[in-house]
């Protein structure tokens, strides 16, 4: 049992894993795609079908690219931070939960790497990490320019950290738990989050785009100031791990948004769909396709928010750097703290009023 | 003095709230983008569709026969004075008997070379020449070259092939624009359209 137990977790995991990159690598493609089309252009085209072959051809260049590291620089540091950045990158896939169960020889796997009770809290942990990958490459480059860009980008994430987590203590106090499963079963059906917590909802989407230094937040890599910003003496596929680790990190957040506020994988009318597929497949098969439904829902809602970071980035020019703060430290923690006071005057007053109401 | 009635008046009111906001500005502007991710495209698939360029556009040379098939150059180096970029070379040689069905004059080009790296697409050649024999083709470019031995372009490029002659639909400017509005109302359909409009 204990070893059939660690080959499902090792393939979810693996499963898990393997979606992250991929998904991240075709948003290499989106971003690029979606660009031309908001410009009235095609996008990459040539190569493959619709240009669906073009991140193998990225990969395929910077792999082959020069592997230089400075004279002057860190060696080991150097590498490390490319190293760092994609890790917690990663990491943070391991507690979204994909979906509900899968049934299968009378056991119920779950759809979701590490079923952890603090699970919100991990991610925070593992995101407040992704600082260190920049700081430590920009640190080791021994640029004044990438040290510059790395400060930025490190401040701007600890400001932002705050607002963030701010703003989840709301949902927090919705939903007295921490495990991001649990959060989920909470927004069953329609029930989601964001009709609580739209104030919410708007600040850790903002905070957000600032912890993945997304546009209009993206001021530590800045051609005009920075030359590249914490990259500058990054290049082959040292420099391909930052750029993709911006990509799962946008991922990542996307999925984390769409299960905070979006219900994940719950969407209007689940209940019924399932007792029509448990009644036509029987209960096992029946709750199978259900919980792929509800998977391919997730998804559909995760590659939306992929494609409104996108849809942003090519809308809004760049915040100044005393804006980015102003924002981050006058509006957005103020504003959370005055979200949560809402909330807190909501569940103790409103709730019950409403419960004896409905009953 | 008035310069333009394009010119704003500079206003430093303060912002509404509205304004200061920020997010409806962001939600119209979100609006304006979606729009044109929607809209149709204005690029042109360049290798596989080409763009009609004009019946004035000067491409490559050609060197034009007669009806008969009869190569109509007579060697006299007009075109190669005209040149500015003395891109042009050629070798006469004296028609002999028997030659009639193959060369128009008693004199012609036995060589007849155009170099593309030199030449500049002026069109000063087929002005000089007076037995309008070469032209610039509006309709085909000088492909790219991959190797030196593609530069120079002889007779066996630049003669003309009687099984696919090369006409041109206007000489002038004002018979361009006739057939530019022909062309718009829909009675000329021998050309091939433009990609945008």
């Amino acid at each position: 049992m204990e070893l059939t137990e660690f080959v499902i977790k090792t393939i979810t995991i693996v499963v898990v894993f393997a979606l992250t990159l991929v998904i991240a690598m075709y948003s290499t493609w989106g971003e690029r795609k979606v660009a031309g089309f908001i410009q009235d252009r095609m996008g990459p085209n040539r190569a493959g079908p619709g240009g669906l072959l073009q991140p193998l051809a990225d990969a395929g260049k910077m792999f082959f690219k020069e592997d230089f590291i400075p004279a002057l620089a860190n060696k080991w540091l150097f590498i490390a931070g490319p190293s760092l950045a994609m890790l917690t990158a990663l990491l943070a896939s391991a507690v979204i939960p994909f979906g509900s169960t899968i049934k299968w020889d009378g056991a119920e796997v779950v759809l979701q790497g590490v079923e952890s009770n603090i699970g919100i809290l991990y991610v925070f942990g593992v995101v407040a990490l992704g600082v260190y990958g920049i700081m430590v490459g920009g640190w080791a480059s021994n640029n004044k320019f990438s040290l510059l860009g790395a400060i930025r980008a490190a401040s701007q994430n600890i400001s932002y950290e705050v607002a963030m987590g701010l703003s989840l203590i709301a949902i927090l106090m919705m939903s007295s738990s921490l495990s991001l499963g649990e959060i989920v079963a909470q927004q069953h059906g329609g029930n989601w989050n964001i009709f609580y917590q739209p104030l919410g909802f708007i600040i850790f989407i903002t905070c957000s785009f600032a912890e993945c230094n997304r546009v209009p937040f993206d001021l530590p890599e800045c051609e005009t100031e920075l030359v590249g910003g914490y990259h500058t003496e990054y290049g082959s596929m040292k420099l391909g791990f930052y750029l993709f680790a911006e990509y799962i990190n946008m991922f990542i957040s996307s999925a984390i948004i769409s299960v905070l506020y979006f219900g994940g994988y719950n969407y209007p009318g689940m209940d019924w769909v399932y007792t029509q597929l448990t009644g036509s497949f029987g209960p096992e098969t029946g709750h199978n396709i259900a919980t792929l439904i509800g998977t391919a829902v997730f998804f559909g809602k995760a590659l939306f928010f992929v494609f409104f970071y996108m849809w942003v980035r090519w809308t809004i020019p760049r915040f100044r750097y005393d804006q980015l703060m102003n924002l981050g430290w006058k509006k957005l923690i103020p504003l959370a703290i005055f979200n949560i006071i809402i909330t807190g005057a909501a569940v103790l007053f409103l709730k019950p009023l409403i419960t004896a109401w409905l009953n | 003095m008035q310069l333009t009635n394009r010119s704003k008046q500079v206003s430093n009111k303060e912002m509404t709230l509205m304004e200061r906001a920020y997010l409806p500005a962001i939600a119209t502007g979100l609006a304006i983008t979606i729009k044109h991710f929607f809209a149709k495209k204005v690029t042109i698939q360049y290798p596989e569709v080409k763009r009609y360029l004009g019946p004035v556009f000067r491409g490559r040379h050609i060197l034009k026969r007669d009806e008969d098939g009869r190569e109509r150059c007579t060697a006299c180096g007009l075109c190669a004075v005209a040149c500015p970029a003395e891109a042009i070379s050629m070798v006469a040689a004296e028609r002999v008997k028997g030659e009639e069905q193959l060369y128009r004059e008693e004199k012609y080009a036995a060589v007849y070379e155009v170099n593309m790296l030199r030449c500049i697409f002026c069109g000063l050649c087929e002005e000089a020449c007076p037995k309008q024999a070469v032209y610039l083709r509006h309709d085909e470019f000088v492909p790219v070259f991959s190797d030196r031995d593609q530069v120079i372009w002889g007779k066996d490029l630049l003669v003309e092939d009687m099984n696919s002659r090369y006409t041109r639909e206007a000489w002038t400017k004002e018979e361009a624009r006739a057939l530019d509005n022909k062309r718009a109302n829909g009675e000329v359909t021998n050309v091939v359209p433009r990609a945008i409009p």
